[in-house]
């Protein structure tokens, strides 16, 4: 462990009871603090190294076989290279934990995905068993991205319960539960009624919501057709391996055909054989897709989230006209709205000065806190569309990024195929003219 | 190739088209029938030399000479097969396809023949030339119906495909050196369309070919006594390379199928990343040219398995058919053994005219000796020609291959080079995987 191991203090950002000036603050310094270099990442090496099956007792009392995963970490020291590093080991329902922590407690972060649970889009050769050896080391790779992900995160890394998740065995799942996430958690119909009843959402999340649905419609649809292209890839190069069974066994009844069909037939095979290690390489390229397909429910998370709040604001606001109109409505002595109030004094005779009165300090109280709800939830809002949109450009940013990355290995990978097919059937029209 | 052959050629037999033949031919042409009619029926299992051919098998063979190179320069008749084209009759609908002739061969009148003929046309032919020649090796026609796939009879592929195919036999036959000299090819070749007709009513009456099929069938279920192991041994492979050929033509048509479906999917994945595309901004011409560059794969995947249909897949699908005709040459062979043996059996047992039947023997050896020597001729031939056609059609596949791959490889470089000259415009990157 380094000297000055990391912060103590719980999260600093989503405290909703710092001032907007704090947390515009704290903000900076973070951003500050990346380019001092002190991402986590940067002082830390971390890596999901092994997996391992177990046997266990799960809930109902029932034995099940699980995964567990082997997190590393070390810091990024000249003087503690050779060191060991520490580590510990993990299941992925623990990462699906910290990941549920980590989107509660910053709403306003688009919170890198982890790998599939359960292998869903693959092509044939791939079985879709979670115990498959091919699925499990996938899902390790796309681990340590996720937890790479969060560590060179500007807020995330300085999160306290994820810095312990990389550190400390014992006792981290009592710790979140402790940090009291899940009631903070909104509930899904809360949230589903607020998108349905905003009536101003900000405009840019309407597009961004817009865009997140068309990604992932269009990613879906293009991890499907690779894999099927992948599919028949594999059957057309796999039916050459036939070539060269049969030219082996030609040859044997043929006298001056015989070496130049005997070779040929070793090429078939060796072209036979190259797909799978062009499609394993593939296979590399679809994670980094699916990566980004199911970052779109985090883009979505986050503008649900928004949708809440100015929904909440909206909500409060309407309660304060409200109020203002029922003051207005006291001093003037008019009732425009329909009230049973109303209605029973029309019956039943007016009130009495006093019992005015009394009413009208009531409402005037509640006006007062309605004023202040408004304001609170203005800056609440306000600041989480600021904070929401840094984020969601540095996304942006970083998808761009890799994204782009990903075409241009894409295109090398196909660049790396001709040229074995180029090799292989140059070597067996020289067989062929031996023949 | 025989040695027995070489030894009894003139030395003055350059041509493998013998003049002296050509010169019988067009002597004899009025004594077609007298020969064709010939009571000298045990000699026919079919008649083994055309009408106007010298009786003798060992004169027969003289003239002719197997070479092992057979110079294309010294090629004097050229054929085409094209220009198919419906014919509407009350009864049927046919095709006729146009054989064309261009030769400096003397036995023919003109040097160029226009003619137009019917599969049937080509069956009747070939049928006559195993007839005659029951020990050599015809080239294939292609089949009469197409059972896989179920290929309309009028469908453009099919016609073009058998078009091909029939083109290619009348050239096998053209380029044999016994088989050109047919009488029957020439009259193929040559004869107007009623003329044929008229010609092709000649030949052995039906009691006469019943006779023929009744003898043939007998000889088959006699079975042959003493094979001599050549025989045996070339009989051995061509079941061999029967299996053989056949797999390879099954392996061709999968691979042909799977290409054709890795292609139809491979049609739908370049338009998903235009579809992304149009919700980027940063990667939109990235993605597009990702695009683009499926798109052109396509295209060359269209054009390989083209190929692939067009050269490797017909070939293989002959020799499968040659196999067929291996075997059944193999098997006329057998017979004609076979009925000697049983004759040269009854003069040991049977009391009969001793004198006549000795002369029927001694006959029917001749006709044995000749047709191995004919058929051991041609088994040389045909294995070189097999080793070239096919060599030939894998070296076909195995260059367009290449060039596929060259191309692919194209389409990507160049979409990578555009990708690597745009200025990079983060210069620290985090170290984000």
């Amino acid at each position: 462990m380094m000297a000055d191991s990391g912060p103590k203090e719980v999260a600093v950002i989503g405290n909703t009871e710092l001032t907007s000036a704090e947390l515009d603050n704290n903000i900076k310094n973070t951003m500050v603090e990346i380019e001092k270099g002190t991402s986590l990442l940067r002082k830390m090496e971390i890596s999901v190294a092994e997996a391992e099956k177990r046997t266990g007792k799960n809930t109902v009392n029932m034995q099940e076989i699980y995964t567990v995963y082997l997190i590393e970490t070390r810091p990024v020291d000249a003087l503690t290279e050779g060191i060991t590093p520490d580590s510990l080991w993990r299941r992925y329902s623990e990462f699906e934990l910290l990941r549920n922590y980590l989107l509660v407690t910053y709403p306003f972060v688009v919170v890198a995905p982890l790998p599939e649970k359960r292998a869903e889009i693959v092509w044939h050769k791939l079985s879709a068993d979670n115990m498959d050896p091919d699925f499990v080391e996938r899902r390790r790779v796309g681990l340590e991205n996720f937890l790479h992900r969060v560590a060179s995160h500007p807020v995330l890394c300085n999160d306290n319960i994820f810095y312990i998740f990389l550190t400390e065995d014992k006792d981290w799942k009592e710790m979140v539960y402790e940090t009291g996430f899940q009631a903070k958690a909104d509930s899904r119909l809360k949230a589903v009624n607020a998108a349905f009843r905003v009536k101003n959402p900000d405009g840019r999340f309407t597009e961004l919501k817009h865009y997140s649905d068309e990604l992932q419609t269009v990613l879906s649809q293009l991890l499907r057709v690779r894999a099927r292209v992948a599919d028949r890839l594999y059957g057309v190069y796999k039916v050459h391996g036939n070539y060269g069974r049969v030219f082996s066994e030609w040859s044997a009844i043929e006298k001056e055909m015989g070496d130049g069909l005997q070779s040929a037939g070793h090429h078939m095979d060796a072209y036979a054989a190259s797909v799978d290690d062009i499609l394993e390489e593939e296979e590399h390229y679809a994670d980094q897709l699916k990566e980004y397909l199911f970052y779109t429910d985090a883009l979505r998370a986050v503008c649900r989230k928004h949708e809440l709040t100015q929904f909440e604001l909206e909500m409060v606001a309407l309660d304060l006209a409200c109020k203002k109109q029922q003051k207005e409505e006291l001093v003037t002595g008019t009732v425009r709205t329909f009230s049973l109030k109303g209605m029973t004094s029309k019956l039943f005779g007016q009130e009495t000065a006093e019992q005015r009165e009394a009413k009208l300090q009531v409402l005037e109280q509640q006006l007062k806190e309605g004023e202040e709800a408004v304001k609170e939830k203005n800056t609440e809002s306000d600041e989480f569309v600021k904070t929401a949109w840094v984020d969601i450009e540095r996304f942006k940013d970083q998808k761009d990024r890799d994204l782009k990355e990903a075409l241009i290995s894409y295109a090398v990978m196909q660049i790396s195929m001709c040229k074995k097919g180029i090799q292989v059937w140059t070597n067996a029209k020289e067989c062929f003219n031996k023949m | 190739m025989s040695r027995t052959i070489d030894a009894v050629v003139s030395p003055t037999q350059t041509n493998t088209i013998p003049a002296d033949i050509s010169g019988q031919m067009l002597d004899l042409d009025e004594d077609d029938d007298l020969e064709v009619f010939s009571k000298d029926s045990t000699l026919a299992d079919g008649n083994m030399f055309n009408a106007s051919m010298p009786t003798s098998p060992g004169s027969m063979v003289n003239q002719c000479k197997f070479e092992e190179d057979e110079e294309s320069d010294s090629k004097d008749i050229f054929i085409t097969v094209d220009n198919p084209e419906s014919h509407v009759t009350a009864i049927e609908t046919f095709i006729t396809y146009r054989v064309l002739t261009k030769t400096t061969r003397s036995e023919f009148d003109n040097s160029e023949y226009e003619v137009r003929r019917r599969y049937q046309d080509f069956l009747w032919l070939k049928g006559k030339l195993e007839d005659t020649h029951s020990t050599l090796i015809v080239h294939p026609l292609p089949e009469k119906f197409v059972v896989k796939g179920m290929v309309e009879r009028f469908n453009g592929d099919f016609i073009e495909t058998r078009r091909k195919a029939l083109h290619k036999f009348l050239n096998r036959v053209a380029d044999h050196p016994i088989l050109s000299c047919s009488e029957d090819f020439k009259v193929f070749l040559s004869a107007q369309a009623w003329e044929l007709t008229t010609y092709k009513k000649q030949g052995p009456g039906f009691l006469s070919r019943m006779g023929e099929t009744v003898r043939a069938v007998a000889n088959s279920v006699r079975g042959v006594k003493n094979r001599p192991e050549e025989f045996t041994a070339i009989q051995e492979y061509v079941e061999d390379f029967s299996n053989k050929i056949g797999s390879l033509d099954k392996v061709t048509q999968r691979i042909v199928k799977e290409q054709k479906e890795y292609l139809e999917e491979l049609k739908e994945y370049g338009p998903t990343y235009t579809l992304w595309s149009g919700s980027e901004e940063e990667l939109a011409e990235q993605l597009k040219g990702v695009a683009g560059c499926i798109e052109r794969c396509c295209k060359e995947t269209e054009e390989q398995v083209g190929h692939l249909s067009d050269t490797l897949v017909p070939v293989l699908h002959e020799y499968v058919l040659c196999a067929e005709t291996l075997k059944a040459v193999l098997r006329r062979r057998d017979n004609i053994q076979a009925e000697f043996e049983a004759k040269n059996e009854a003069l040991a047992t049977k009391k009969v005219d001793r004198d006549a039947l000795k002369e029927e023997i001694d006959k029917l050896e001749d006709r044995v000796e000749w047709a191995n020597n004919a058929l051991k001729g041609d088994w040389g031939r045909w294995q070189r020609s097999m080793r070239g056609d096919l060599k030939s059609a894998f070296l076909s596949t195995a260059e367009k291959n290449v060039d596929y791959y060259e191309k692919c490889l194209a389409v990507w470089e160049t979409f990578l080079l555009s990708q690597r000259t745009e200025p990079s415009e983060e210069t620290d990157r985090d170290n984000t995987p």
